[in-house]
């Protein structure tokens, strides 16, 4: 399998300010009935742009630069609550390629990642300037750097981080551990027979 | 040198390191259900792989069984496509499925207890964030995505990083009335909902001793709303008397080696934490929250937080929160109306807590004005009920009975809050909108304070009420 190395998403970036926001709130589990993901994109933060009347209410995600952003900026602690592979499904498929933010839910980060879909962090003041600056200018394009570690808007360059694991399979197109995971197959085996529990005691 | 139990676990189950520095750990236990593994199933038949240690998945089917309706077809046809996806995919590979005609049927994290399957030493891996309950065996349990749900059954292990471990310490005796959904709640509150990023916490100290495994159970549950990935109690003889003779537990002669196994499992004295916390029983109160996380709680005879006493990132939510819930920043959350009680999920939808509730129930009734349900969190759950005929206690009291799932706890099925009901839950989650109405509100708390919540239509002191 070989996969696209991920090193620089430049792109439009759309803010959705907030910390705590659950992947209830970014996919709400009624779209969770399904046994594909395909269409999920439609329904990101669908409870958060649509009011109870099923009218448009007013929302970033709502805006005319959200279909042409690929970079979603986010606040802390974004993607808590459940385990659904479906949140990160709906925000890729809605077109963000790469997300940065204060920090991410543990289980979020890793379905992001083995999609493809960096998350990168940014210091509290740094990242409320990012957030600002795209609020101001939605037509600003926005450099996430995965391989240097930076995200860049106009003139400005912030540090960022991601843990090195995540880094590293992203820049060497190893996002996604399959291939990696069936080739210690013997390893496997070896581990398995060691366990009494497995082995059937 | 002195170990954790986590350690202990994750180097019995490493593979190997990966290239890019992750442990490949194998996963003992894997337990799948509706939801997040049609898609899993969908990956491996697209890259021709085969489920590499089939006996060691297990399935069941919960979030979206409907409770008021036990015949199929469902009226949901998309219901019924998932329930029968799963059927397919566990005939096609081979997979044990605890199917609705069973009568072990359940949610996953009530079904591996029950049958034995969840035990001391294991790795455990299911695509649900709540997981963590079976770290109350002393099981390295967590929720993965469906990518993930995808390498477990290709290959039967996952890329993970280790975690730090937490030390969480409760000592003393609780007072009458409070319960381990108070104690998970209190934590929650008092480290944070990301408090625990990147650790798994180890609930230790005499009152997780005294514990039955359905308490701890109740704790580990709510170990991912605190943040945390997994967390674990140490095995005991509690863990092994509530394991022996369950279908999937050792027999006979492997049981004396499976006991010796599970208690070397248990963290060493003296062992290094990367961090300890450490509360008293004794000032913990009834907890209810009164926002849209888990962290936004207060004692129930406590006012809720005045804005201006918060920080600056914990008022903006705060604020959001207090529009959503409809409430007044510093007033009391006693006395909010209740619109709809609901008892049940993966974190109290146990034996022990509808026994609990039904010790205090006979006798008194529902409020006129709340709906309320109670559903058995499987199928087990609901003949032991019967047999002991608390449903009838139930019945009496003006709740509706239902059959075995996930109900209310989030809206995949027909169990739904409408407009801004006001929800008093026994389930773990607060977020908006989690109960199937954009606009509806959760009031989490312990099973005997919805029994409260239910009788005098308000969110009250279960201790008055009922004279506990
Ligand atoms: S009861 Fe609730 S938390 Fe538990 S598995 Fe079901 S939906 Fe998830």
């Amino acid at each position: 399998m070989s996969l696209a190395k991920i090193t620089q998403i430049k792109a439009l970036a759309l803010a959705v300010p907030g910390d705590d926001i659950d992947t209830d709130r970014i996919i709400p589990a009624r779209f969770l009935r399904c046994v594909t993901f395909d269409g999920l994109g439609d329904h990101a933060f669908r409870d958060e742009r649509t009011g109870p009347d099923g009218k448009d209410r007013p929302h970033p995600m709502n805006t005319p630069q959200a279909k042409r952003a690929g970079i979603l900026v986010v606040g802390f602690n974004f993607g808590c609550g459940s385990s659904r592979e479906h949140a990160p499904q709906s925000l890729w498929r809605f077109g963000f390629k790469a997300l940065v933010g204060g920090s991410f839910a543990e289980i979020f980060f890793g379905n992001s990642t083995a999609l493809g879909v960096p998350c990168l962090t940014l210091s509290k003041d740094h990242l409320a300037e990012l957030s600002a600056l795209v609020q101001q200018k939605p037509e600003l394009e926005v450099t996430v750097d995965v391989q240097n570690l930076k995200v860049s808007a106009g003139d400005k360059v912030w540090p960022a981080s991601i843990p090195a694991s995540a880094r590293d399979g992203l820049v060497n197109g190893k996002w996604d551990p399959i291939a990696d995971l069936l080739d210690g197959a013997a390893a496997v085996e070896q581990t398995a027979s060691k366990l009494a529990y497995v082995v059937g005691k | 040198m002195a170990k954790t139990l986590f350690q202990k676990v994750w180097e019995a189950h490493t593979v190997r390191q990966l290239p890019n520095g992750q442990t490949q750990l194998f996963i003992g236990t894997h337990l799948i259900h509706e939801v997040t593994s049609p898609q899993a199933f969908g990956m491996l038949r697209d890259l021709g792989l085969k489920v590499k240690y089939p006996q060691r998945t297990f399935a069941t089917v919960d979030h979206i069984v409907p409770t008021n309706e036990l015949k199929e077809p469902y009226s949901d046809p998309i219901a019924q496509e998932m329930i029968e996806a799963l059927r397919k995919n566990t005939k096609d590979f081979g997979i044990r499925f605890f199917d609705t005609n069973t009568g072990n049927q359940g949610i996953v994290h009530m079904v591996g207890p029950e049958q034995g399957i969840t035990q001391p030493g294991t790795t455990i891996a299911c695509g649900d964030s709540h997981t963590a309950t079976h770290g109350a065996f002393g099981a390295i349990a967590f929720g993965i995505g469906t990518t993930q749900v995808r390498d477990v059954l290709a290959t039967q292990t996952l890329a993970l990083s280790p975690l730090k471990v937490r030390r969480i310490e409760v000592n003393g005796v609780l007072a009458p009335g409070v319960y381990a959904k108070d104690v998970i709640l209190h934590i929650i509150r008092k480290l944070g909902v990301n408090g625990g990023i990147g650790y798994a916490y180890e609930y230790a100290g005499t009152t997780f001793e005294n514990f039955s495994l359905e308490e701890r159970m109740t704790v580990c549950n709510m170990s991912i709303e605190g943040g945390a990935r997994c967390g674990y109690v140490n095995p005991d003889q509690k863990t092994f008397d509530y394991i022996k003779g369950k279908p999937y537990a050792p027999k006979a002669a492997d049981w004396d080696a499976a006991v010796a196994r599970w208690k070397s499992f248990a963290s060493d004295a003296g062992c290094q934490y990367d961090d300890v916390v450490k509360f008293n029983a004794a000032d913990i109160r009834p907890t209810v929250t009164w926002g849209i996380t888990p962290g936004q709680a207060v004692f129930i005879d406590e006012k809720m937080p005045d804005l201006n006493t918060l920080n600056a990132a914990d008022r903006q939510t705060a604020e959001d929160a207090y529009k959503h819930m409809k409430l007044a920043p510093g007033s009391a959350i006693k006395g909010t109306k209740v619109d709809v009680a609901f008892l049940g999920s993966c974190t109290n939808g146990r034996i022990s807590d509808l026994r609990e509730v039904a010790k205090y129930l006979r006798g008194r009734k529902v409020s006129s004005s709340v709906k309320a349900i109670v559903v058995p969190g499987s199928q087990l759950t609901a003949i032991q009920a019967v047999h002991e005929g608390l449903d009838k206690v139930f019945i009496e009291a003006g709740f509706e009975w239902r059959g075995a799932g996930c109900s209310m706890c989030l809206a995949m099925n027909p169990d739904k809050l409408v407009g801004d009901q006001l929800c008093a839950s026994s389930s773990n989650r607060n977020f908006k909108g989690r109960q199937g109405s954009q606009t509806g509100r959760t009031v989490l708390m312990s099973p005997l304070m919805v029994a409260a919540a239910a009788i005098t239509g308000q969110v009250t002191d279960a201790r008055e009420v009922f004279k506990v």
